[in-house]
């Protein structure tokens, strides 16, 4: 579904990701752990297409198509969804409005006839009751005044009704208390299908305690140097990150 | 993206056409002469033509306002023609009298004529020009006491009325284009709601010039007496032109005690092109006089169109109680300039007063709000809240703030916020990874940042609202 190949990407002229590569088929889920700074969220910013992101080498390949060639909202109408590690707030206008409009975007680029606002009531307050979200939380500002977890449920509550092929989550535990965390990752499993596909970018091994991944990366400074099954996570939880440094240290110098 | 994105904002303006009738045109340029000639083809009784040449006369010793934010050249009063009408024999007495040009004009323009195929609950005055060419649901509101009819009919069939108000709001050397109006005004509506009536229907005007080389001088009185209720709306477009046409109006709103009024604007007349070419200079001078105890004047504007717009629509609150508000929204686009807001005039007690004003600029339009909040000696307990929002799109736009207030009386509450935002890349980013275009999202964001002033519009009118700015941003991202 996502192969990443040689990915160099830079920020403001410094380089962050120094050669990624990742493939990810469809049904799994890919956990990317590692240390601040090590460029996690700037991986999740370059595959939903933001500007003030350079890539200088390589290429994305989703679904056989060169994404990097996509504007973000192409790249949404693909399949694609980040959930964001700080949601924006947008005043004045109402969540469920901004979410049928996005619905009906992406419809209409896959050639789909638009929700009507009484099927889309429907589908909404369905996917409401699986997140556990008051109905208050349609009607207001999106995101403005939301508490830190009401806005993270309300990404993944996104991600229920835009139903992606695949999704990105970004550092969507932090700041969540153990409950939200728990409803989050039941609204993740939920969508887990051998169809999609996720990138659960987590810089703590908790989350992966209810979202289990098929494979854990490790990244440190721009390049994935180890990869592996659930078990590295807690591997890594006990002892950190320096030791995968060391061994590809090692291995760079044999 | 930006190529396709100028595309759009070229053919943006989808008024821009030109109706081409049979039109008697004036002659360019003004004197009494003109005056008398404008006042004979209204057949206008011998005072009102006396009311006008004061006017002139006045006019003839005052200098343009300069203190505005905005920068035009010198306007050659005399390369104006002040009276373009389509030829007709008599005034159309029904629909079918009309030209059928003039007919289909305003099916292009969304404001179909036919009394079966309009709005439901709306009734139209249509000003072409220098005349108003039919008013619909005239019989309909007659009815329940209501007069609407354009006010060249007003000033035959009513002159009591006209009499009596005419000036009764803006005297006639109240400024430059008001005295400029006063002299030359050719056309606008009139409305009178009885004691006691509520106005059963939404009336609206809708302006459209379209001669060449002619200025527009919009005359509209609204006179709500005691007790009732009428809600009002205005739309206003024109050709595209290389040349500068000007739009000077004045608006007199009248409330007695306990009455109502409410006027909304959705002005998009022609803004020029890119290079800031062409365009209507919309000066425009509006006014309300809560005369009667608990009365009640509301403007709320929508303003995207205009090369410059020059409106302050304000209200004199005399009645103890009363009340004034002001809801705006005002769009400068590439050259677009705009010095608009509101004086609210505090003079009974407990009067309050709201102003809501939202400025959006892009490309490299600049916007200015100017407000004026004055609380008299005499008016105590009187409040005031403002709140005023700027927002950029871009950074070749500019935003200005010019707040005044003037507080003779200790017991007054004052509130002011004011805030000034760049639309936020990460808004953007955000609604264009849920699926949005960077076009769409734009529109989204700068309709939420209104929505507090599009719900003060008649429901049709806010839809209507949203989609012309969500057009008149059409290029400013890319």
């Amino acid at each position: 579904m996502l192969e990443i190949r040689n990915l160099h990407v830079n920020v403001a002229d410094q380089e962050i990701l120094k050669g990624l590569n990742l493939k990810v088929n469809a049904g799994e889920v890919h956990s990317i752990m590692g240390p601040n700074g090590s460029g996690k969220s700037t991986l999740a910013q370059v595959l939903a297409g933001r500007a003030s992101y350079e890539v200088t080498e390589g290429e994305i390949i989703f679904e056989g198509k060169d994404l990097l060639g996509l504007a973000p909202e192409e790249r949404a109408c693909e399949g694609i969804f980040m959930a964001f590690q700080y949601p924006v707030e947008i005043p004045g206008v109402a969540n469920t409005y901004l979410l049928r409009e996005a619905l009906n975007s992406i419809r209409k680029y896959r050639g789909l006839e638009p929700l009507k606002h009484v099927e889309f009531a429907k589908l909404a307050k369905e996917k409401m009751g699986i997140m556990g979200m008051p109905d208050n939380l349609l009607k207001r500002s999106v995101n403005e005044g939301f508490s830190g977890g009401e806005k993270k449920k309300n990404e993944i509550f996104q991600m229920e009704i835009l139903e992606p092929k695949l999704a990105i989550l970004d550092e969507t535990d932090s700041g969540l208390d153990i409950d939200a965390l728990k409803v989050v990752a039941d609204g993740v499993n939920a969508l887990r299908n051998p169809e999609r596909a996720f990138v659960v970018i987590t810089h703590y091994q908790r989350l992966l305690d209810y979202i289990v991944p098929d494979f854990v990366h490790v990244l440190v400074d721009g390049r994935i140097l180890k990869s592996g099954g659930k078990e590295l996570a807690f591997e890594l939880e006990d002892r950190g990150y320096g030791w995968v440094e060391e061994e590809a240290g090692k291995a760079v110098n044999n | 993206m930006s190529v396709d994105l100028e595309k759009l904002a070229e053919q943006e303006y989808k008024y821009g056409f030109f109706t081409d009738i049979e039109q008697e045109i004036a002659p360019k340029g003004l004197g009494e002469n003109t005056i008398r000639m404008i006042s004979s083809k209204k057949e206008e009784p011998e005072w009102l033509l006396e009311w006008r040449l004061k006017a002139y006369k006045h006019w003839l010793t005052m200098k343009e306002p300069q203190w505005a934010h905005v920068t035009f050249p010198p306007i050659d009063y005399q390369n104006i023609s002040y009276y373009a009408a389509p030829k007709t024999k008599d005034r159309p007495k029904s629909l079918d009298e009309i030209d059928p040009e003039i007919r289909k004009t305003y099916e292009k323009l969304g404001i179909p004529l036919d009394e079966q195929m309009m709005l439901a609950g709306v009734a139209v005055d249509a000003v072409f020009d220098s005349v108003s060419v039919i008013t619909t649901f005239k019989e309909k509101l007659a009815e329940s006491g209501v007069i609407f009819c354009s006010i060249s009919e007003a000033v035959r069939e009513h002159p009591e009325l006209i009499k009596k108000y005419l000036g009764f709001v803006v005297p006639q050397h109240d400024n430059f284009y008001a005295a400029l109006n006063s002299a030359v005004f050719t056309d606008g509506s009139f409305v009178y709601v009885p004691k006691g009536v509520r106005c059963p229907m939404e009336l609206s005007t809708y302006f459209r010039i379209n001669a060449e080389s002619t200025g527009q001088f919009e005359r509209t009185l609204i006179i709500a007496e005691e007790g009732s209720y009428v809600s009002y709306l205005e739309g206003c477009t024109a050709p595209k032109r290389d040349e500068n046409q000007l739009h000077a109006a004045v608006v007199e709103l009248i409330a007695h005690k306990d009455a109502t009024i409410k006027y909304s604007t959705i002005q998009n007349w022609y803004p020029g092109n890119a290079e800031g070419e062409g365009g209507i200079y919309n000066f425009v001078t509006k006014r309300g006089r809560c005369v009667g105890r608990n009365s009640r004047i509301s403007w709320t504007q929508v303003e995207t169109g205009s090369a410059i717009t020059w409106k302050y629509p304000s209200c004199i609150l005399e009645g103890d109680d009363s009340v004034g508000e002001f809801y705006s929204v005002a769009l400068t686009n590439r050259r677009q300039q705009a010095d608009t807001g509101t004086k609210m005039i505090h003079i009974g007690k407990n009067t309050s007063s709201t102003i809501v004003s939202k400025g959006i600029s892009a490309g490299h339009g600049q916007n200015t709000y100017r407000g004026l909040v004055q609380i008299g000696k005499d008016a105590s307990g009187a409040r005031n809240y403002t709140q005023c929002d700027s927002m950029l799109i871009g950074d070749k736009c500019g935003a200005h703030t010019f707040p005044y207030i003037e507080v003779k009386n200790s017991t007054a509450q004052m509130e002011h916020e004011a805030s000034t935002s760049k639309i936020g890349e990460d808004q953007i980013f955000y609604c264009q990874q849920r699926g949005l275009s960077a076009e769409n999202a734009v529109s989204l964001i700068v309709n939420g940042f209104c929505k507090e002033v599009f719900k003060e519009l008649p429901f049709e009118f806010a839809i209507e609202a949203e989609k012309l700015l969500s057009i008149s941003l059409e290029g400013s991202v890319g």
